[in-house]
């Protein structure tokens, strides 16, 4: 999990130029971390590199925070 | 009454640093923007220099320490960065500086609305569509960026500047190639004096100082590539040794402002927007008509719009490239000042910023009002050996001080297009 996390984080960070303190578990990307809808695209883009994982696009509508993403990585990568 | 249009803003981003006075201070002092390309490697490439702008780390001659050096983080945070192209990087840093010198931050509704925005670009966001283009065939469609086409659509520049600023007013864009900075502000003028805004930021951005850049106009067989040795030599317009032109990057913005609204707010006036002239050559793509009457008619209808006579034309800012046109543009320009000819001063700020293709007529206008400013016409740099026969004063090296009330600025376009702007002094 921490591994995972720890990746998703240091993504998020340097796509949105993100304080490193605010982007935490329950971090939302658009509320807490000043996203819009295009970044989110951008960042979902970046996981798929990163994890070398698909995120269909009606998966992707609900990674809402950083958790989110976690989550959702976590349950491919062991599937 | 027909409203007049004044300017009150400067901004400029030049290969001769990143700033109004800068830029101008070392384009009279005769300094040259040129140096070898540092943006890629140009192995193969039959130009290997170009006028890049110098920046903070290192490109362009620029550097940490030395004034004018650009700093695209003071313009912008790296999120937003990847989100534009340069050429809207550039727009963004020059209207910035326009607007701070106009002082003009519209804040309320009424102000918002009442201000509009005309940047534009001769080709926009080459670079990053090159850059797709090879992504796309790597790694297939579904790793192309969202920012992608918001980063190298032309009138982003124009969104870009009016999302920043809240300018609610016009927002349009202009490409007319090598004209494009002198379309965007006579027709931004036009749009003033219709009555659709009280304000207009206008001008024109480029940066196609990339690979693919560079090759197609080596292509086009349009750049110098006989002083890639001795680049600060090679935008040579008017000289016998001249061979092409030399590739600039960078943008020029003027705040344009309806004259009693300038008043009212007790803003600062440079100049004022005394005419405009367009016209099309229908003649070849690339080449101007030989006889030069596409430039010709074009400075013509802009007498005519500013309903003053040829003669009062104290100098003009040539579109002069570097190429064989130069000849052609100045038998032109020689026919349209008449008597005035053999009195005339006319200069090719290219010879030091190289050809800025879009934000040629843009960053030239700019000049052309600090020429109004200072009463001084800058210099054509390396005329060592005219080859041309004319009367003119080409100003061959160095700036000369001079009464200068009203001034043209001439540029001309790929596709047989050009614009002529004549500017002049407020009393």
């Amino acid at each position: 999990m921490s591994e995972v996390l720890e990746r998703v984080r240091k993504i998020v960070i340097d796509h949105l130029d993100a304080d490193p303190d605010k982007v935490t578990d329950k971090a939302s990307f658009i509320d807490d971390l000043e996203a819009d809808s295009l970044d989110i695209v951008e960042l979902v883009m970046a996981f798929e590199e990163e994890f070398d994982i698909e995120i269909p696009d009606d998966s992707a509508e609900h990674i809402l925070t950083v958790g989110d993403a976690v989550n959702y990585i976590q349950e491919k990568l062991s599937a | 009454m027909a409203r007049r249009v004044v300017i009150t803003g400067v901004g400029l981003l030049t290969p001769l640093g990143h700033g109004t006075e800068i830029s101008w201070k070392r384009l009279l002092e005769g300094k040259s923007g040129a140096g070898p390309i540092t943006a890629f490697d140009t192995t193969d490439y039959a130009c290997s220099v170009a006028c890049e702008i110098p920046t903070v780390d290192g490109r362009g001659g620029g550097g940490p320490d030395i004034e004018g050096s650009f700093d695209a983080s003071k313009v912008l945070s790296n999120k937003e960065r990847r989100k534009v192209d340069d050429f809207i990087l550039y727009a963004i840093a020059a209207a910035d500086e326009a607007l701070n010198d106009a002082n003009w931050h519209p804040e309320s509704e009424e102000d918002q609305t009442r201000t509009g925005v005309m940047i534009g670009s001769g080709i926009g966001g080459l670079g990053v569509i090159a850059e797709t283009a090879l992504e796309l065939k790597e790694k297939g469609p579904k790793r192309i960026s969202p920012f992608f086409i918001p980063s190298s659509l032309i009138n982003l520049a124009s969104g870009q500047v009016s999302i920043r600023h809240g300018l609610k007013g016009p927002n349009h864009s202009v490409v007319t190639a090598c004209a494009t900075g002198a379309h965007a502000i006579g027709d931004a003028a036009r749009l003033i004096k219709y009555g659709d805004a009280d304000v207009m930021v206008a001008g024109g951005a480029e940066s196609a100082i990339v690979p693919v850049g560079i090759a197609g106009f080596i292509a086009c067989r349009a750049l110098c590539t006989a002083f890639n040795e001795t680049p600060e030599k090679a935008s040579r317009p008017y000289d016998k040794d001249r061979d092409g032109f030399v590739m600039g990057e960078g943008a020029g913005i003027l705040v344009l402002e309806e004259y009693e609204h300038a008043k009212a707010r007790g803003a600062k006036i440079y100049a004022e927007v005394l005419g405009y002239g367009l016209s099309g050559d229908a003649y070849h793509i690339t080449a101007p008509s030989e006889d030069g009457d596409g430039g010709f008619r074009a400075m013509s209808m802009a007498l005519k719009d500013a309903g003053i006579k040829a003669e009062e034309i104290d100098y003009v800012n040539s579109h002069g490239t570097s190429t064989m046109a130069d000849g052609i543009e100045l038998k032109a320009i020689e026919k349209f000042l008449g008597e005035r000819a053999a009195t005339g001063t006319v200069s090719s700020t290219k010879s030091a910023i190289g050809h800025l293709l879009g934000a040629a007529g843009a960053v030239e206008a700019a000049f052309c009002v600090l020429a109004i400013r200072d009463q001084i016409a800058p210099p054509t740099i390396n005329l060592d050996n005219p080859d041309v026969e004319t009367p003119i004063d080409l100003v061959p090296n160095k700036a000369k001080p001079m009464k200068i009330d009203k001034v043209m600025s001439n540029s001309f376009g790929f596709g047989g297009t050009n614009a002529a702007l004549i500017l002049g002094k407020v009393d």
